[in-house]
């Protein structure tokens, strides 16, 4: 975790104490709600159906218990006991009153919390690897590089008002769990042949109505020189992206438009004006590493005795063990993914309870240390393999025990109609069919891998071109029809899906995601996953099974 | 008349009387100093500097500052305009004019200039500011003094945090 400094502090509490005022001016009428809304824009806070939605950010996803139980006390005092955990690795409270607003950002401040560029047409929350600094794939820790790009990022002068929002995510690991692809810009840590660290650089990814996966336009840009890289990129799309058009203003439009070649000699030539001086100095990239407190780990054995006995006694704690936890780099410990995705419920929502649980077993056994995953879970990255019985005792007593991570009933889902305006059709309702269909466990883990990403509508919140099987609500003539997608991924294999075949109604698509399931293990060869066996036959096998059942 | 903000060396923000008559393409020139459209400023700027007028030039948006490089010791205000606050091209003309172009002329913001972008548009290099909202050169001043830490070099010479840390 990184610990803020004094600057760092000041900067939150500033933040906090000049919107205080601003939402003092809109109280007072001297604001209309028009002009209010670009000041509350640049701090999270959208005005929805029914009351103020507050976004608050979680920094590539990384919070202590402190930040965790002071979410779980804001939820309980200013909303409705509840939190909603996004694809971006926020949090969302959906039933703010505006004059609690300002005490919820003071009461962040405090907590080293803030909701800066949660929305607007700005550098958003960086995202990263939820594993980071645990698991043994990465080649250093995306953390730092992600702490440095947030302050860079943070109100800076020329990048706050771009065409649209733009969004970076960062990982170190080949296995990508940030979606770097489908990000404005994508940055993957390499390694060069002299052993240097540097960056593959991926543009203009992205989904949406126009969905792309990125081209790579520096297969390794030195990591002293990210920023002015990144200032190159920034400033190219400023001056040239799409502003008469809000759904073609995105980087991936101008990327598109120029083609990826022109784009990255142009960011070349921009960058080479620039020159080092656009670069954060070294000793300020050691401050911010040392800032990160280092986690102390005891020499263990690999094999906890405790585990292992406990895991023959319990099936439960085996099927846990098998499906949600990762290997951690160090022998004697486990990273411990926390499904947010218990059957039944709404996927990413977490009560004020449940995240005190979390809270409390960081703090008890997990180096103080949580993070939020993309596909909108909690990990506790560094749990020792002798307390994993303990931790998953208590989080069965808090309803978080379903071992279903990476499993089809792990969905994501965007609000859809239930909440959302724009939605055309409902995803929650759909989101928890399909995981009553798979309830059974042994199923699903016999299915394995597949994941399934549900949006309401076109705008693709629910990211449904990247899942295995990607579920787009339409609307027909007043009536919710699902069009189905294969093949999508949002992880280093990146892809976007296609489509199946006409769209179903909202009482056949549960049937047919079983009928598309029941074709793959028909189909499926060793060790292939869904979206392997999918690869290698094609749509075919799976289309003539969905719409022979369908007719 | 429109007011007009300026930000003086010691960080002070006053209002200040414009010398300037700012001019549309198609108004007739009234005499003395004047702010005028980059393509009149092509066709008529010789002329009206040979008369030893003081010229500015307004740059859209989409105009691009490295086409006013050669003029730019001839000329007296770059006045950048913001069609919608929402248009941020205007803070990467700035900051080019100030840093890469080592302009020491006046950057003027115009259009729709609000008191909430004071901070980003010091940081970029603007000097002068002309307010669509009413604004004093109070608010101004509260706006930009209001953080009290910044963590990026830009055109206004703030200290970043990086190197505030370096001195504490």
């Amino acid at each position: 975790m990184y610990q803020y400094d004094a600057v760092d502090q000041d900067f939150v509490a500033d933040r906090a104490r000049e919107f205080r005022e601003q939402v003092a001016r809109r109280l007072s009428g001297e604001l209309s709600e028009d002009q209010f809304k670009t000041l509350r824009l640049m701090n999270g806070l959208y005005l929805q159906l029914h009351a103020y939605m507050l976004r608050i950010a979680i920094p590539y996803g990384s919070l202590n218990s402190r930040q965790m139980r002071r979410l779980a006390h804001i939820g309980r005092t200013y909303d409705r006991g509840y939190g909603h955990f996004t694809t971006r690795q926020n949090l969302q409270f959906h039933w703010i009153k505006l004059r609690d607003a300002p005490d919820i950002l003071d009461q962040l401040a405090e907590v080293n919390m803030h909701a800066i560029q949660t929305s607007g047409n700005c550098i958003r929350n960086v995202t990263s690897d939820p594993y980071a600094g645990a698991t043994a794939e990465e080649l250093d820790d995306p953390r730092v590089w992600s702490e440095a790009i947030r302050q860079w990022s943070s109100l800076h002068p020329e990048f706050s008002f771009l065409p649209r929002k733009f969004k970076i995510a960062i990982t170190a690991a080949p296995k990508d769990r940030t979606a770097a692809k489908v990000h404005d810009i994508g940055l993957m840590i390499r390694r060069g042949r002299d052993g240097q660290l540097g960056f593959e650089v991926i543009v203009g990814g992205g989904l949406g109505r126009t969905p792309y996966v990125g081209p790579t336009i520096s297969e390794f840009l030195p990591a002293n020189r990210l920023f002015s890289y990144l200032e190159a990129i920034l400033r190219v799309y400023n001056r040239h992206g799409r502003r008469d058009n809000i759904y073609k203003a995105r980087i991936k439009i101008l990327v598109a438009a120029l083609g990826a070649e022109e784009f990255a000699r142009q960011v070349a030539e921009e960058w080479a004006k620039i020159g080092p001086e656009g670069d954060l100095p070294d000793t300020e990239l050691a401050r911010i590493r040392g800032a990160f407190a280092a986690a102390a780990f005891d020499p263990l054995p690999a094999r906890s005795e405790v585990f292992e006995a406990a895991k023959a006694a319990d099936p439960a704690l085996a099927r846990f063990a098998r499906n949600n936890l990762r290997p951690h780099k160090k022998p004697g410990y486990a990273i411990v993914e926390v499904s947010l995705k218990t059957i039944g419920e709404t996927p990413g929502d977490a009560t004020s309870d449940q995240m005190d649980v979390i809270a409390d077993l960081a703090e008890r056994y997990g180096q103080d240390d949580i993070r939020v995953t993309h596909e909108q879970n909690l990990v506790l990255p560094h749990v020792r393999l002798d307390d994993v019985p303990e931790v998953f005792a208590q989080l069965q007593a808090a309803g978080l025990a379903s071992a279903n991570v990476n499993l089809i009933s792990d969905i994501i889902a965007c609000p859809g109609l239930d909440y959302c305006a724009l939605a055309n059709a409902r995803a929650i309702p759909v989101a928890q069919q399909i995981a009553q269909t798979f309830a059974d466990p042994d199923r699903a883990e016999a299915i394995g891998e597949l994941k399934i990403k549900i949006s309401g509508c076109i705008n693709a919140c629910g990211h449904h071109h990247v899942g295995h099987i990607g579920i787009l609500g339409v609307d027909k003539k007043g009536e919710e029809f699902y069009q189905l997608t294969l093949g999508g991924s949002g992880a280093e294999d990146a892809a976007v899906g296609k489509m199946l075949g006409p769209a179903l109604p909202y009482d056949k698509v549960a049937g047919a995601i079983d009928t598309l399931v029941e074709v793959y293990l028909r189909e499926r060869r060793e060790g292939e996953r869904f979206l392997d066996t999918y690869r290698r036959t094609g749509v075919e096998p799976f289309k003539e099974a969905v719409y022979a059942d369908a007719h | 008349m429109p007011t007009l903000i300026r930000r003086q060396d010691n960080d002070q923000f006053v209002l200040a009387d414009d010398p300037f008559t700012a001019v549309s393409d198609d108004e007739g020139l009234p005499p003395g100093d004047v702010i005028i459209s980059f393509t009149r400023f092509q066709a008529e700027g010789d002329s009206l500097l040979a008369e030893g007028r003081a010229v500015g030039v307004r740059l859209e948006p989409a105009e691009e500052v490295e086409a006013l490089a050669y003029d730019l010791p001839r000329i007296a205000v770059v006045a950048l305009a913001f069609p919608k606050y929402r248009d941020g091209r205007g803070y990467t003309a700035a900051r080019l004019l100030r840093q890469r172009f080592g302009f020491g002329g006046e950057v003027r913001a115009v259009g729709e200039v609000l008191r909430e972008q004071a901070g980003f548009m010091v940081r970029c290099g603007f000097d002068a500011f002309v307010p669509a909202d009413g604004s004093t050169p109070q608010d101004w001043a509260h706006a930009v003094h209001r953080h009290r830490h910044v963590y990026q070099r830009a055109a206004d010479m703030r200290t970043p945090a990086y190197v505030e840390r370096e001195g504490g």
